[in-house]
């Protein structure tokens, strides 16, 4: 543990906190439609499409939008990825993916997940790449924005019909907040030497005089999607521990910012949206504060290090699984980072932290992927829980409980719980299904407690939308294809579809106004309620899973036991 | 508000030992699953209580474990026993209720009139036979058989039976108090009666059905809680199931009593055993007010009120103007302006007669005569409406005083040496008084005018105080008067109302109350005219006054049945405390959790994985024992928390912020450490006694 390690650790959850409110409200005004640079662009695809900009949806309408495009949006991923072989720009001659494979990388970057079972460079053509996936990353995480921003508009508006439309979201978030930054991002990636290029592969010569084939391929452009939008499928396998992905310090410290920018970001955008500017600024709070203390607590825990490794004469924290040229401190950080954004991204291995290091991105992961959570989707899971907060304490006021004018009653709490039942019933369902079954043990790497936290931190990556991975778990089997697949699945819709249902009955109600009797939502008592309630609703359930994984395993580490 | 002992709508205060035996035997009646379905954590209970029943049984014959398994399965039809005890004895204190009111509805005959129009032929049927629209007979010492409006008659009714008031009160058809409830008794004279209830429909069946708790639905609230908590239920069934796999994995085989006793303690027992005693609790605390809620939602909605209409007079003033001050005009002495006003009031019986003659002994020290010992020498002059004056001729004075047009004609007409002119002090005391707002009268002898008597619309001395609380609390008061708008703001800020209506007509209140409404504010009023039916329907909470028309109680959704409009301000309380006591012990039900995790999570992995051991942070003696005493605290937790689900938990006037804070830390982190402590007790207890 060193002062500038937690010093760098404080800089950078203060600056991507810092950019969340230019950029929130710039997000804010393109949503409400001021900002109109490509008017004639955007007019072109409403033109393409049929659709009438003006005309707003409803829920159900909305909702209808979203599922239809990205049940397209996965019928055309598998597609490519079924017939890629036969598709043109496949410089390295790839063939078709399997079936199981194809279903799980569909579903994987349409959920926004970008689990990846696959390896990028010696499966995927750049055309898979750049078409199939690419598109994915951007309009993933335009899904998840749009479904946000709907959720917003239900609180803004007063006994009102309608959410927006999905179709303008789409276009308007890809055009005015994804792409700019994405071509920002990516420009800086290639002139801190991340490759882009439409080449194969080229041979170097390595020191010893050997020749090594290095797979390249239009790689920035990828990164700064799978970043900016929550992705995190990497062009490479081993993604951003890749040399060529992630070069150095400085890409890092960009990649970094990229990860939480936009959903701390959407955090002030809700406030801004509902006039209610504090109240962004608490959930704000909430994920930058949660940030810092789960960063906290795996930087110490890494730097700490096994005290078995140690004992043997190797001095210093945990570097297993980690590159030299980040350390532990930023390793840590990424994986709090990636884990709290539901960003898939590694630049180091999970499953090599220490017990404690590693329960950080599992824990984060199971929250819900709120902190601050995938684009958008963390935004609408904070907001489900800041409903479930608001309605237990909210009564000890002596009120019906109110969020931001909104009366939450029996529906809404009906539609809350069923979007936090996903966690559970997909993490610990199929985790202690897995758990049992001799064929689906085989794909463990470790034995004893590690072995179950790998089994668990799958199927909680995919619920969570996450899509990293404790590596040394072989996941490319039908069975786990299958069922992360599904946990991608509804660990996606299955949440969103009740959010939206939240937000088409709180649109509908009057806002009230705030009195000296409201419940106050906007003050750091709330702010820590809220935290409490994310713990004891979204953490509870897990803890004594979690106590059978990482807890027991860090108790039989300092008892002298690896595994 | 007015406090009075009614002797039939109280109910019993304490726990007597009667209403706890019959609660007890309840408790067991309600174990019928059928009924236990209502409430789904208890019910989960009941279930999970059974099969570690079977097990405990298999347990005895195959050899097992029995003692162990036999104390979870006690303990956890404990827990369910102690939940529907808890509803039990809520019901209990609201049956006690219900069996006077039934009293009061036996047997009643009614007479039917063929023809209403002819009083004198009648036919005499059940009261349960009749129907809406027939035209009963009611005459002294009839019971009225059942709710109607008054089409012809005036006569007495005693309405003890259901406000508790034994003094009787005026129906007479036509106005504001044309509605009569059956089970009230008229004391003299005849009504001839309209029936506007069908049997089993009255208002007395309602009360008592309201008070029995029978019809008792489940508020919105209620039900958003129940899904709260039944989704709590299924999250820790999906997380118990499945450590029954993670467990396996681990080495660990966990027995069923085991996986069922840290369901028991995770899923929020606590809260869901005492929810409907709370909310049968919240409508008992209004019956003991004398208020009935038509339903529960109206309960829950008087918490959620932003804005009260109160009428003026009776709620902010108390309903006569009196006299607050006397001011003479030059020329005249104090003493000899208030000896003439004595004199000039002491045969005025009104109200405002007697107020003027109170403040002269009391402020002015002046003596007063007694009006027999004056009679013979003096002649008084009785208040007409025609000359709106009363006075006195005593010794060849003529005092008068009334209204001031009517003091100066009367001066004018007196014969004087000088041309009759008002003194310049004298009307300008008047435009002040009426610029204040309040009503001045003039005093004059012959013609020689003395001076101003000041009367005021009295402010209830403590009202002021209870607008700033209710302000506090975040509501906004609203002081509805016929009175001209100087008068109305005069009062409205002597008595601290936020806004006021004044010359106000019942459209005027249905316009403001939709506007409140519009800005996205909850409205609460009372009324008792059928003018204000409309605005009681309007309003989110209604209260009708028991002494009002038919058709106001109709449109409210409540009604006092002591007809106290100053009684709005504690329904609110009494709205608040009901979710507030809901919001505490949810909070502090599921704060408990963390509690049970530390307890139950090393004892279950201890063989298995010892090193969990380092989770047993309360140092609990055996794994045994550990399982146990969460179990037995999760119980006992329910029967020491009935107090307060039925009393409500503490409240005060205060902002939200503030509650928020008092009660976070009271159930909040006393919900985090209180089982902690807890259980500690009972593990040690139990080893002590060697049960595990």
């Amino acid at each position: 543990m060193t002062f500038p390690d937690w010093f760098q650790i404080l800089l950078f959850v203060a600056v991507a906190t810092a950019t969340a409110t230019p950029l929130g409200r710039y997000a804010a005004s393109v949503f409400e439609g001021r900002v109109r640079l490509l008017a004639p662009v955007e007019a072109g695809f409403y033109r393409l499409a049929g659709v009438d900009p003006a005309r707003e949806q409803g829920w159900l309408g909305y909702t209808f939008a979203v599922l239809a495009f990205n049940a397209a949006g996965f019928a055309a991923l598998y597609l490519i990825l079924r017939l890629q072989g036969v598709l043109p720009v496949n410089p390295q001659d790839f063939g078709a993916v399997d079936a199981d494979l194809a279903f799980n990388t569909a579903v994987s970057f349409t959920t926004n997940t970008n689990w990846q079972a696959y390896g990028g460079e010696t499966t995927l053509t750049h055309l898979t790449q750049m078409m199939g996936l690419t598109t994915q990353n951007f309009v993933s995480a335009a899904t998840g924005i749009a479904v946000a921003i709907a959720v917003t508009r239900a609180f803004a508006r007063s006994s009102a019909r309608t959410l927006g439309n999905f179709w303008v979201d789409l276009t308007r978030c890809t055009l005015y907040l994804l792409l700019p930054m994405a071509i920002v991002v990516a420009l800086a990636l290639v002139a801190l030497g991340v490759p882009q290029t439409l080449e194969g592969s080229f041979v170097a010569q390595t020191v010893e005089g050997a020749e090594q084939v290095v797979s390249v391929g239009p790689a920035a452009s990828q990164v700064a999607i799978k970043q900016l939008g929550t992705n995190g499928g990497g062009f490479f396998n081993v993604n951003s521990a890749h040399p060529l992905e992630n070069p150095s310090y400085w890409t890092n410290a960009l990649q970094l910012w990229a990860i939480v920018a936009i959903p701390l970001a959407l955090a002030v955008t809700f406030g801004r949206m509902t006039a209610r500017d504090r109240d962004g600024y608490v959930l704000l709070s909430v994920m930058a504060g949660a940030l810092l203390a789960f960063a906290g607590l795996a930087y110490w825990a890494e730097s700490a290090g096994n005290p078995i490794v140690q004992a043997l004469g190797v001095a210093g924290g945990n570097m297993e699984g980690k590159e030299v040229r980040f350390g532990e401190a930023l390793s840590t950080l990424w994986a709090t980072f990636t884990t709290g954004a539901s960003n898939g991204s590694v630049n180091s291995m999970h499953d090599s932290f220490t017990p404690l290091g590693g329960l950080v991105p599992l824990f984060l992961m199971q929250l819900g992927e709120i902190l601050p959570g995938g684009v958008g989707s963390g935004l609408y899971g904070m907001i489900v829980f800041a409903i479930l907060a608001v309605f237990v304490a909210g009564l000890m006021v002596g009120r019906t409980p109110e969020y931001l004018g909104k009366k939450i009653e029996a529906k809404d709490v009906k539609m809350a719980m069923l979007a936090v039942l996903v966690m559970p019933l997909f993490i610990l369902g199929f985790t202690a299904v897995s758990a049992v079954m001799p064929a689906t043990l085989a794909s463990i790497q470790d034995a004893g407690p590690h072995g179950l936290s790998e089994i668990m931190y799958a199927y909680t990556s995919g619920a969570g939308n996450n899509g990293s991975a404790f590596a040394g778990f072989g996941s490319d089997t039908t069975w786990y294809n299958t069922t992360i697949g599904l946990s991608m699945l509804f660990g996606r819709f299955a949440i969103i579809v009740p959010v939206m249902m939240i937000a088409g009955s709180l649109v509908a109600k009057p806002r009230l106004a705030p009195s000296q009797g409201t419940f106050p939502t906007d003050t750091a008592l709330f702010a820590g309620l809220l935290a409490g309630v994310i713990l004891i609703f979204g953490g509870l359930q897990f803890f004594p899973a979690l106590a059978l994984g990482p807890v027991v395993e860090h108790v039989m580490m300092l008892d002298g036991t690896l595994f | 508000m007015t406090t009075h002992t009614d002797t039939t709508a109280a109910a019993p205060s304490g726990f007597s030992g009667a209403l706890v035996g019959r609660a007890l035997r309840d408790a067991l009646v309600k174990l019928d699953p059928r009924a236990l379905v209502r409430n789904p954590v208890i019910f989960v209970t009941e279930v999970v209580a059974l099969l570690v029943t079977i097990l405990f049984v298999r347990d005895l014959v195959s050899g097992g474990d029995a003692l162990f398994t036999g104390q979870i399965a006690a303990w956890l039809w404990f827990t369910v026993l102690f939940a529907n005890f808890a509803e039990a004895i809520a019901e209990g204190r609201g049956r006690a209720q219900a069996d006077t009111l039934r009293r009061a509805r036996t047997d009643t005959v009614a007479k039917r009139l063929a023809d209403p129009a002819r009083r004198d032929v009648f036919q005499k049927v059940p009261a349960e036979d009749l129907q809406v629209g027939d035209v009963v007979l009611v005459e002294a010492r009839d019971l009225v058989p059942s709710d109607g409006e008054v089409i012809e008659g005036v006569a007495s009714v005693n309405e003890a039976a259901i406000t508790g008031e034994s003094a009787p009160v005026i129906r007479e058809s036509g106005g504001d108090r044309s509605a009569v409830t059956g089970g009230t008794t008229v004391v003299s004279d005849w009504l001839v009666v309209k029936i506007t209830a069908g049997a089993g429909a009255s208002f007395m069946d309602r009360m008592i059905a309201l008070v029995e708790g029978a019809e008792r639905k489940k508020t919105p609230n209620e039900i958003a809680l129940d899904i709260l908590l039944a989704g709590m239920t299924i999250v820790f069934l999906i997380a118990v199931v499945t450590l029954a796999g993670l467990g396996a994995y681990s080495g660990a085989a966990l027995a069923v009593p085991v996986l069922v006793a840290l369901l028991v303690t995770l899923i929020p027992t606590t809260i869901g055993g005492l929810l409907s005693a709370i909310g049968i609790a919240g409508m008992d605390r209004l019956v003991k007010f004398n208020v009935l809620a038509m339903s529960g939602r109206a309960v829950e909605a008087s918490g959620d009120v932003d804005t009260l209409l109160l009428d003026k007079t009776g709620t902010i003033t108390f309903g006569n103007r009196m006299a607050s001050e006397l001011i003479a005009v030059p020329g005249v002495s104090e003493r000899e302006l208030v000896e003439a006003a004595v004199l000039a009031s002491l045969a005025d019986e009104t109200a405002e007669g007697r107020s003027i003659v109170e403040l002269a002994r009391d402020r002015y020290r002046a003596t007063i005569p007694q009006t027999p010992q004056l009679a013979d020498e003096a002649e008084f002059v009785t208040f007409s409406a025609a000359t709106r004056l009363s006075g006195v001729d005593v010794g060849g004075r003529r005092l008068r005083k009334g209204a001031v047009d009517a003091v100066l004609r009367f001066a004018q007409n007196e014969p004087s040496q000088q041309p009759f002119q008002a003194p310049h002090a004298f009307t300008a005391a008047v435009e002040k008084i009426a610029r204040s707002g309040g009503t001045p009268l003039g005093l004059t002898d012959g013609a020689r005018i003395l001076g101003v008597i000041h009367l005021k619309d009295v402010v209830k001395p403590d009202i002021k105080e209870r607008f700033a609380e209710l302000r506090r609390m975040g509501i906004r008061t609203v002081m509805v008067t016929g009175d001209n708008p100087v008068t109305a703001a005069a009062i409205a800020s002597e008595a601290g109302v936020d806004d006021f209506i004044a010359e106000a007509t019942p459209q005027d209140k249905l316009d403001y109350i939709r506007r409140e409404q519009a800005a996205g504010r909850l409205v609460a009023m009372c009324g008792d005219g059928t003018n204000d039916a409309p605005a009681l329907a309007q309003a989110d909470v209604g209260v009708a006054m028991q002494t009002g028309t038919q058709a106001a109680r109709e449109a409210g959704n409540m009604v006092d049945l002591d007809s106290d409009p100053t009684k709005l301000i504690e329904i609110v309380g009494i709205g608040k405390q009901l979710l507030m006591t809901r919001g505490a012990l949810t909070t502090f039900s599921i704060a408990n959790d963390v509690a049970k995790y530390f307890a139950i999570i090393p004892a279950l992995f201890v063989v298995a994985l010892p090193q969990l051991g380092a989770l047993n942070v309360m140092g609990l003696a055996t794994p045994q024992s550990a399982i146990l005493s969460a179990v037995i605290f999760n119980a006992l937790v329910i029967v020491a928390l009935i107090p307060i689900a039925l009393r409500g938990v503490g409240y005060r006037p205060v902002g939200a912020a503030s509650l928020l804070r008092r009660n976070l830390a009271l159930y909040g982190l006393g919900g985090l450490v209180a089982p902690f402590v807890g259980i500690k007790l009972v593990d040690m207890a139990i080893s002590a006694i060697g049960l595990a």
